[in-house]
């Protein structure tokens, strides 16, 4: 069901005792053949808020392979400003399945007693929450934009979009312990490190039989990454929405990309309508950006679309409609067709470009 | 060989407008569909029955309205077809949803043994991909999620091996029957059923259960009683704290309006001129 049917909860929800000696905030820190998905370390830098809030410690958790550089990890961890890191590593745990990954957090949350409980929204990490939220049967938030703690009673205010309209929702499980979110990559901002910090490396073992896991791993084909756009780190975006129309028009926001060096981005009407590859959406079911400039041509500005891009440093609005909910958050808008408006910008460019050129 | 597809009717979220004075979303006469995503499980699970015969039953959990969503799965091709309802389902979280569906199939397996479970990645209206691995977790069945492909099904062995879409790349696995398997989007195309589906589906006799046929009998266990997860506020994104800078000369050419744009924009934002200006090298 949908939160969108879901009605606001009234009175006060005291926690289950079983879970008042739940303490302190965890990251699952999330790795593949040692190599650190960077949402791990956005959640970091929010955990630490939450932790500081909470008054508790953060701690991260990595599970990987026996030749894996797992301790190497925890020192990153910490320089991003964990406490505390559970290292697991066990030749099940090598390549990521669900099976052994679900136990060994299942048990680790068990035996060590977590409140808040965070993963990325990336593939691995909605596969594993999912599962372990059932296992340990506590409420899970996916794609959390927001996350607040109430210090009076602890609990976790989770906000994501709800369904449909331009609206936000604050979920709360004030019950049960841990409260688990998850959040997309880039959503949150990557904090700085520090390598000075130093942790504590809580070496954790994990007994469980090859034998007795039924999923095996025949082969891991790894993607050819060449040619595939990189929403989420470009440094400048153009995108389109169904304001351009038609997917001619989508020419013009193709050009002042590439004048800017930019990658090209669109809402999701345009992408369900075939006028640009997948990847390349942006907003909730597609690809959050952090771009340092955003510029967006006949987009409305739906919820789901801004919390793809409100962490864009600046954002340009072009929009024929003054009352466009992308005006409330653009930091410039132009009122205007974007047929004529984005070929004005292309030239604009150009000419600065020109001018800079000149100039060395 | 008998397969359960788990789908979910939505509102067409393509055909919803949203209020441009009030915020909020104008749902009237917005189609109701099934969930895109639910379609390739669906097209997958009936390639599957033309490779190896056997059965598919499709299954929803929601309101009387959703039965249409079924019958339209019948006329793809599905076998039967089962709408799990009750009023006291209202408000479930994914972790109720899994709860009831679970006890659903359970109950199917009472008449039939169930050798695969699909679902959709996720639904297009709530988004948390959370209930196909809640299944599996319930039934203790494997759980392969994001399936790009089949590569193959040893009946005999009980084994089968897909390819899934991994973070940096793709897992080949294997793993034996039962499982679950949430479906990856784009990866088959849903078939057009023929005229004897069609008119079998539209004179259908489907089950209809409610909560005591699939045997929950405690209704707090369910609904907004039974979910961990509670909603505590809707609100409005809040506009940042200014307004857009709106340059919006009316009389002014699309070539001033530019130029008028980056000239603030580079007067406010220095270090973004900076990193526009190394473009030009
Ligand atoms: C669960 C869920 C997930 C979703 N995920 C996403 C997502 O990831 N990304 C996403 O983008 N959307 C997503 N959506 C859809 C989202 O709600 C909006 O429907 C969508 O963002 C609207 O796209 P749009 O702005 O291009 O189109 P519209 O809302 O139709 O807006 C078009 C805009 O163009 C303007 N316009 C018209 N003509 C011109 C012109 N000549 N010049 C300039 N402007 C013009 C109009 O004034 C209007 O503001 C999701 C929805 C749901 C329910």
């Amino acid at each position: 069901m949908n939160e969108q049917a879901r009605k606001p909860a009234r009175k006060k929800v005291e926690l289950d005792p079983r879970f008042v000696s739940y303490r302190h905030v965890w990251v699952f820190i999330e790795s593949e053949r040692g190599e650190v998905h960077p949402v791990s370390w956005e959640l970091l830098g929010e955990g630490r808020k939450l932790a500081d809030a909470l008054n508790v410690d953060l701690c991260g958790v990595v599970i990987a392979g026996p030749g894996e550089r797992g301790k190497g990890i925890c020192a990153e961890a910490f320089g991003y400003g964990a406490d505390k890191c559970y290292l697991l590593q066990d030749p099940v745990l090598a390549d990521y399945r669900n099976e052994p990954y679900t136990k060994a957090l299942t048990d680790l949350v068990n035996t060590y007693q977590p409140e808040i409980l965070m993963l990325g929204a990336s593939t691995l990490g909605r596969d594993l929450a999912g599962s372990v939220a059932t296992t340990l049967k506590t409420g899970l938030v996916a794609d959390c934009t927001e996350l607040l703690i109430d210090t009076e009673s602890r609990n976790l205010a989770a906000t994501r979009p709800t369904f449909g309209g331009s609206l936000l929702c604050t979920i709360l499980t004030q019950r049960h312990r841990p409260q688990m979110a998850t959040v997309r990559p880039r959503v949150m901002a990557m904090p700085d490190a520090d390598p000075s910090r130093r942790g504590e490396i809580v070496e954790v073992p994990f007994a469980m039989l090859e034998t007795s896991i039924i999923t095996k791993v025949l082969e891991y084909i790894p993607d050819d990454s060449r040619d595939k756009p990189n929403l989420p780190f470009a440094d400048i975006i153009v995108a389109g929405g169904r304001g351009l129309k038609k997917p001619e028009n989508f020419a013009l926001v193709w050009d002042l990309a590439r004048v800017l060096g930019a990658e090209v981005g669109g809402s999701r009407p345009v992408v369900q309508a075939g006028w640009i590859e997948l990847d390349r959406q942006v907003g909730q079911s597609g690809k959050t950006v952090r771009p340092k400039l955003y510029i967006a041509a006949g987009i409305s500005g739906a919820i789901q679309h801004r919390v793809g891009m409100d962490g864009a440093d600046v954002i340009v609005a072009i929009n024929s409609d003054p009352k466009a909910p992308i005006f409330d958050f653009a930091h410039y808008g132009i009122v205007g067709n974007a047929m004529t408006v984005l070929p004005a910008l292309t030239e604009a460019f150009k000419a600065h470009l020109a001018q800079a050129r000149k100039a060395g | 060989m008998h397969s359960v597809v788990c789908i979910k009717q939505v509102p067409d979220s393509a055909q919803i407008r949203v209020h441009p004075v009030t915020n909020t979303i104008m749902r009237q006469g917005v189609p109701a569909i099934i969930n895109p995503y639910d379609l390739f499980a669906l097209e997958e699970a009936l390639r599957l029955k033309d490779r190896f015969g056997g059965t598919v039953t499709v299954v929803t959990m929601g309101p009387p309205m959703a039965e249409a969503a079924l019958r339209k799965c019948l006329s793809y091709g599905a076998d039967d077809a089962i709408l799990v309802s009750d009023r006291s389902f209202a408000g479930s979280d994914t972790l109720v949803t899994s709860y009831a569906l679970t006890a659903t199939l359970r109950k199917i397996m009472e008449s039939m043994p169930v050798d695969l479970i699909f679902t959709g990645k996720q639904t297009i209206d709530g988004d948390t991909a959370q209930v196909g691995p809640g299944i599996a977790k319930r039934l203790d069945y494997q759980l392969l999620t994001y399936v790009s492909k089949i590569v193959d099904v040893d009946l005999e062995h009980r084994e089968i091996r897909v390819e899934r879409r991994a973070e940096g790349g793709v897992q080949l696995l294997k793993t034996t029957l039962p499982c679950l398997i949430t479906m990856l989007e784009g990866t088959n195309e849903m078939r057009f059923g023929d005229l004897d589906d069609l008119f079998r589906a539209a004179r259908y006799e489907l089950k209809v259960w409610d909560r005591t046929v699939i045997g929950i009998e405690d209704p707090e266990t369910v609904g907004v009683k039974g979910s961990p997860t509670v909603v505590s506020k809707v609100f409005a994104p809040r506009p940042r704290s200014q307004r857009a800078e709106i340059i919006d000369l009316q009389d002014d050419s699309p070539k001033n309006l530019a130029s008028t744009l980056l000239a603030r924009m580079f007067t406010q934002h220095p270090k973004l001129e900076r990193e526009i200006a190394k473009r030009a090298r």
